[in-house]
C-alpha cells in the first residue's frame, strides 16, 4: 500500500466501552449502545441519524450481519458493514473505517465492536468437533505450540509467563470497565488449572461479553489536540500447523505487519518512538513473543526485560495498561476497538489510576486464527 | 373449607382418526384422538389450560402454582416455575412439580386443598398436563390422547366445595416408564384391568362413600379415570353409577390424557352442573383416589370458561399418518439431522487420500511436500501440480506440541503435536505415550485410530506414536 495514505489523515474523536463481563442480562444491543452512545457523547455528536456517514461493524460470534448493530442503534439509509477477521476482528473493523474516510468517501464514520460468546452456554471456546484432523481445536491449543520450542530454546518457563498474568491481572484492577478485578500471586499463577501446557487458568484471556466503539472523523475537521492515526494495518499469515519449515519462536503475521504499520507511522525505532502498548495477550506467551515481534526487544530477551518490569505500569513501556485480554475480557470482536479505547484514554492522560506518564505515541496489536491474521493500530498526536 | 374457585382446559385442536393411523384418509365423524403437534407439549398445553382457568381473575391473587404431568420434558429443572413466568405471576409465588403417577393431576388437586384449607395459601393452581406416547402401531397409541386442564383453588368465592376424599396406595407394575423409555409400557392388559384398574377404582369410590355415608347414587356427576372404554364402562357398572350421572369419558374423541384425564372429565362434570349438585372425581394410578364436591351458588356467577367444550368443538385432522410420526418425532431417523450434520460426509468423502489413506502431497515444481493436499503450493506457489504420497509407512519428528486438557477423552492430557514428515507438516495427536516423555525432535509411526463418534458414527484417523525400536 501508499505508506502515506493514512498517515494523519484521520481522527478519532470519541471512543466508548462498556462494561466487560458475564452480561448475562444484556443482549448484543444493549451492549452495542452503551458503547456506541458513549462515544457518541465523547465525540460531541448530539445527531448520530443525521452525522453518521457509515458503520463499520465487527463481531465473530454474531450470525445476525451488521443490520444487529444498524437496528441496535437506529442507524438506516447508510451503509453498514460488517467484518469479521478472528481476533482482529476489531482492528480490522477500525482500519475497514479509517480507510473510508482517507479515501475522501465520508466525512465521519463509527466503529462497533462486539461479541456475545457467553450466550452460548459455554465457558471458554467451543472445542470443535467438527471434523477429524486438527484436533483439539481449542485456540490454547493453537497457540501453546510456540512454547515447548521456545522453552528449548531461549530458556524461558512457566514463571515467565506467571509474571505477565500477575502484571495484567494488576492493571485490570485499575480499568473501570473489566471483567476481572483481582491481583494475584505467582503461587496462585501456578496452582491454577491446566488448559493446554503450559497454558493455565491464568495465562489464558478472559472470554467475555462486550462491546467498544469509536468515532473518527477527518483530521481538518477534528481539532488541533485531536488523536490522529498514524498507521493501521491487517496482515495475513500461513497456518502455522502446515506451514512447512514454521520454526514455532514466534507468530509471522506479527512480524510482518509491524514492518507495514511502522513504515506508514514512519517509525523506524519501535522501541524508543513507541510509549505505550495494548497487545494481545489471548494466552500470556502471546504477550512475550510479541514484545520481540513488536521489536520492541532482541528475540529470545524477553525473560530479562520481564523480569525488569520493563512493561509494567511503571516501565518504560507499559504493556496491556488496563488489563489486557486476560483481565479487562476477550468479547473478540470487541477487543480491537477495546484497545483504541484505551490507547485514546492513555493519550489523552484521562486514564487515571492507571495512567503512565502521558505518551506521544501508542500502538494496539491483535493476533488470531491459528493464528492467521493480525491488526495493528498506531494512534499519536498531530 | 376450599373448593375450585375457576377451571380451564386446553385440548390440541389436532385430531388424529383412526383411520389414518391405519394408513389411510381421515374419515369425518370416525373415531380420533387428540394429539399435542410438534409445537405443543406438556407445558405448552398447561400453560393455554391455566390461561383459561385465569380469565377474569386476578394473577397477582394465585400465592402457588402445582404441575401435575409424567411428560414434563426436563429430568432436572421445574415445569412450574416456567409456567408461573409464562403466565406472569407473582415472584414470591410457592411452585411445584407432582410427576410419576397418573394420580399426579388429583394429588396435585389434593395438596391445593390441603394448602387452602390450612391457611398456607388464599389461591392454588393446579395444572395437569400430559402427551404421552404409545409405540407406533400399538394399542396405546390409539388409546391415548393429549390436553390439559387448570383448576384455580382457593376458599372464597368458590363454584364447588371439597367435602372429603379417601386414597390408598398400591404397589402394582402394570403401566410404567423408565429412563430413556419413549413410550409407555403396560403388563398384561387381563391383568392391568382385572387386578390393578377395576379393584382399585372400586376400593377408592367405596372408601369415599363409606366414609362420607353417602351412595353412588348421591352423585349427579361422576368423573371417573378410566384406561379404555371398556374398563371405564366396567368399572361405572361395578360402583352402581347411574348412566345419566356417568361423565361421557370421551374415548375415540379426546383419549386417555394421562395425568390430565380425570382432571379433563372433572372440567367436564362442572361445565353441566347446577348448584346443589353432587359431583364424584376418581381416579386411578398406584392406588386409587376420590373426592366429593359440592357445586355452590356461585357456579352460575362465574363467566364461561374456555373447558372441555369450547375445545372439543376445535379440531383440525390430521392428513396422513407420516405428518403425525413426524410431528411427534416417531418417523424412522436415527439421528436427528442436526446430530447428523456435525461432520459431514461431503468432507469426509472429498478429504478421504488426507484423512483416510493419509497421503501428503509432492510438489512437481519445487519438491516440497505438504499435508493436506491443496490446489497452490506452500512453498513456491505453483498451482495443481503433484502427486500424492503415503506418509503412513514414513517416520516423522516431533516438532511442537502441546498437552490439552479440553478434548474428550477419558484419559487427559491429550498429547498434541505438529509432526514433520519429511518437510510435511501435520497436526498429529500423539498415543502410546506419557506427556513427561513428549521431547521435540522425537521419532514417531503412524497407527489407524478412531478419533470420535460425532454424527453418530465411527471417524477414523491417523495418530502418530512413538517409533519402535
Amino acid at each position: 500500500m501508499r505508506k502515506d495514505a493514512i498517515r494523519d489523515k484521520v481522527a478519532v474523536t470519541g471512543v466508548g466501552c462498556c462494561q466487560f463481563g458475564e452480561n448475562w442480562d444484556q443482549s448484543p444491543s444493549d451492549m452495542i449502545v452503551d458503547a456506541a452512545y458513549e462515544a457518541y457523547a465523547d465525540a460531541g455528536i448530539d445527531e448520530p441519524q443525521k452525522q453518521i456517514d457509515a458503520v463499520f461493524t465487527g463481531s465473530i460470534y454474531s450470525n445476525k450481519g451488521p443490520h444487529e448493530c444498524s437496528d441496535a442503534l437506529k442507524l438506516f439509509g447508510k451503509p453498514v458493514t460488517m467484518v469479521s477477521n478472528y481476533c482482529a476482528t476489531g482492528t480490522d473493523a477500525f482500519r475497514c473505517g479509517v480507510m473510508s474516510i482517507a479515501a475522501g468517501l465520508y466525512d465521519t464514520v463509527l466503529i462497533v465492536g462486539y461479541d456475545k460468546p457467553k450466550d452460548r452456554g459455554v465457558s471458554g471456546p467451543t472445542v470443535m468437533m467438527d471434523r477429524v484432523r486438527d484436533l483439539p481445536q481449542t485456540p490454547a491449543g493453537w497457540f501453546a505450540l510456540c512454547a515447548a520450542t521456545y522453552f528449548q530454546k531461549y530458556g524461558a518457563g512457566r514463571e515467565d509467563l506467571g509474571r505477565i498474568a500477575i502484571k495484567n491481572m494488576h492493571n485490570g484492577t485499575l480499568a473501570p470497565n473489566s471483567f476481572l478485578k483481582r491481583e494475584i500471586t505467582m503461587d496462585d499463577y501456578m496452582k491454577g488449572k491446566m488448559i493446554s501446557w503450559p497454558f493455565g487458568l491464568f495465562d489464558s484471556a478472559a472470554q467475555t461479553d462486550g462491546a467498544s466503539a469509536a468515532v473518527i472523523t477527518r483530521a481538518d475537521l477534528a481539532g488541533s489536540d485531536a488523536i490522529l492515526v498514524k498507521g493501521v494495518t491487517v496482515i495475513a499469515g500461513p497456518n502455522p500447523q502446515k506451514d512447512p519449515g514454521n520454526d514455532f519462536l514466534s507468530w509471522k503475521p506479527t512480524g510482518w505487519a509491524a514492518e507495514d504499520v511502522y513504515a506508514q507511522a514512519g517509525i523506524d525505532d519501535a522501541a524508543n518512538q513507541i510509549d505505550v502498548a495494548q497487545v494481545h495477550d489471548c494466552f500470556s506467551l502471546t504477550e512475550l513473543l510479541t514484545y520481540e515481534d513488536l521489536g520492541f526487544i532482541e528475540k529470545g530477551s524477553a525473560k530479562e526485560h520481564i523480569a525488569d518490569g520493563k512493561f509494567e505500569l511503571t516501565g518504560d513501556l507499559p504493556v496491556n495498561t488496563d488489563g489486557g485480554l486476560k483481565a479487562f475480557g476477550h468479547p473478540t470482536g470487541a477487543t480491537g476497538v477495546r484497545m483504541i479505547y484505551e490507547n485514546v484514554q492513555q493519550l489523552r492522560g484521562n486514564a487515571g489510576p492507571r495512567q503512565i506518564k502521558v505518551p506521544g505515541i501508542a500502538l494496539s496489536h491483535n493476533i488470531g486464527g491459528h493464528p492467521t491474521a493480525c491488526g495493528i493500530a498506531i494512534l499519536g498526536k498531530s | 373449607m376450599a373448593g375450585i374457585v375457576s377451571y380451564g382446559a386446553y385440548i390440541p385442536p389436532t385430531r388424529l382418526g383412526f383411520s389414518v393411523i391405519g394408513g389411510g384418509s381421515p374419515k369425518e365423524g370416525g373415531p380420533e384422538r387428540a394429539v399435542a403437534w410438534n409445537d405443543e407439549d406438556a407445558v405448552t398445553m398447561g400453560v393455554s389450560a391455566a390461561v383459561n382457568s385465569l380469565r377474569g381473575f386476578d394473577r397477582t391473587s394465585v400465592d402457588g402454582v402445582l404441575f401435575a404431568s409424567t411428560t414434563y420434558p426436563f429430568k432436572e429443572k421445574q415445569g412450574a416455575a416456567l409456567i408461573a413466568k409464562a403466565l406472569d405471576l407473582r415472584r414470591d409465588v410457592r411452585t411445584a412439580d407432582i410427576s410419576g403417577s397418573l394420580r399426579a393431576g388429583t394429588d396435585a388437586l389434593r395438596a391445593a386443598f390441603d394448602s387452602v384449607a390450612a391457611g398456607s395459601a388464599k389461591r392454588v393452581l393446579v395444572v395437569a398436563s400430559d402427551a404421552r406416547l404409545g409405540a407406533p402401531g400399538s394399542g396405546l397409541e390409539r388409546n391415548f390422547g393429549d390436553g390439559a386442564a387448570a383448576f384455580l383453588v382457593g376458599a372464597a368465592d368458590t363454584i364447588a366445595d371439597e367435602q372429603g376424599s379417601f386414597a390408598f396406595a398400591e404397589e402394582v407394575v402394570d403401566v410404567w416408564r423408565t429412563e430413556g423409555d419413549a413410550f409407555v409400557h403396560t403388563w398384561e392388559e387381563r391383568f392391568v384391568v382385572q387386578q390393578g384398574y377395576t379393584p382399585g377404582i372400586v376400593e377408592a369410590v367405596s372408601g369415599l362413600l363409606a366414609k362420607l355415608e353417602l351412595e353412588a347414587s348421591s352423585f349427579h356427576h361422576v368423573a371417573l379415570y378410566g384406561p379404555d372404554a371398556r374398563s371405564h364402562a366396567g368399572a361405572a357398572r361395578a360402583l352402581k353409577v347411574d348412566g345419566d350421572a356417568l361423565v361421557a369419558p370421551l374415548f375415540g374423541r379426546l383419549g386417555n390424557a394421562g395425568v390430565a384425564f380425570a382432571p379433563l372429565l372433572l372440567v367436564a362434570a362442572l361445565e353441566a352442573a347446577k348448584p346443589g349438585e353432587r359431583i364424584l372425581l376418581a381416579n386411578y394410578g398406584d392406588g386409587g383416589e376420590a373426592t366429593a364436591f359440592s357445586v355452590g351458588a356461585h357456579i352460575e356467577k362465574l363467566e364461561p370458561r374456555r373447558g372441555l367444550a369450547f375445545n372439543l368443538g376445535r379440531r383440525r385432522s390430521v392428513a396422513s399418518y407420516g405428518k403425525y410420526l413426524k410431528a411427534r418425532n416417531l418417523d424412522a431417523t436415527e439421528y436427528d439431522a442436526g446430530t447428523n450434520q456435525g461432520l459431514s460426509a461431503t468432507i469426509h468423502f472429498r478429504e478421504r487420500e488426507d484423512e483416510i489413506a493419509f497421503k501428503a502431497q509432492k510438489c512437481a515444481a519445487c519438491g516440497s511436500l505438504q499435508f493436506p493436499a491443496q490446489r497452490v503450493c506452500e512453498s513456491c506457489y505453483a498451482k495443481d501440480d503433484f502427486e500424492l504420497v503415503r506418509l503412513s509407512d514414513k517416520i516423522g519428528a516431533v516438532v511442537t506440541f502441546t498437552f490439552d486438557f479440553f478434548f474428550p477423552t477419558p484419559d487427559p492430557p491429550t498429547i498434541v503435536t505438529i509432526t514433520d514428515v519429511e518437510g510435511a507438516r501435520v497436526h498429529l495427536q500423539l498415543v502410546n505415550i506419557s506427556a513427561e516423555e513428549v521431547r521435540p525432535g522425537m521419532p514417531v509411526e503412524f497407527e489407524f485410530r478412531r478419533i470420535h463418534q460425532v454424527g453418530g458414527r465411527p471417524n477414523y484417523y491417523w495418530k502418530g506414536v512413538p517409533r519402535a525400536e
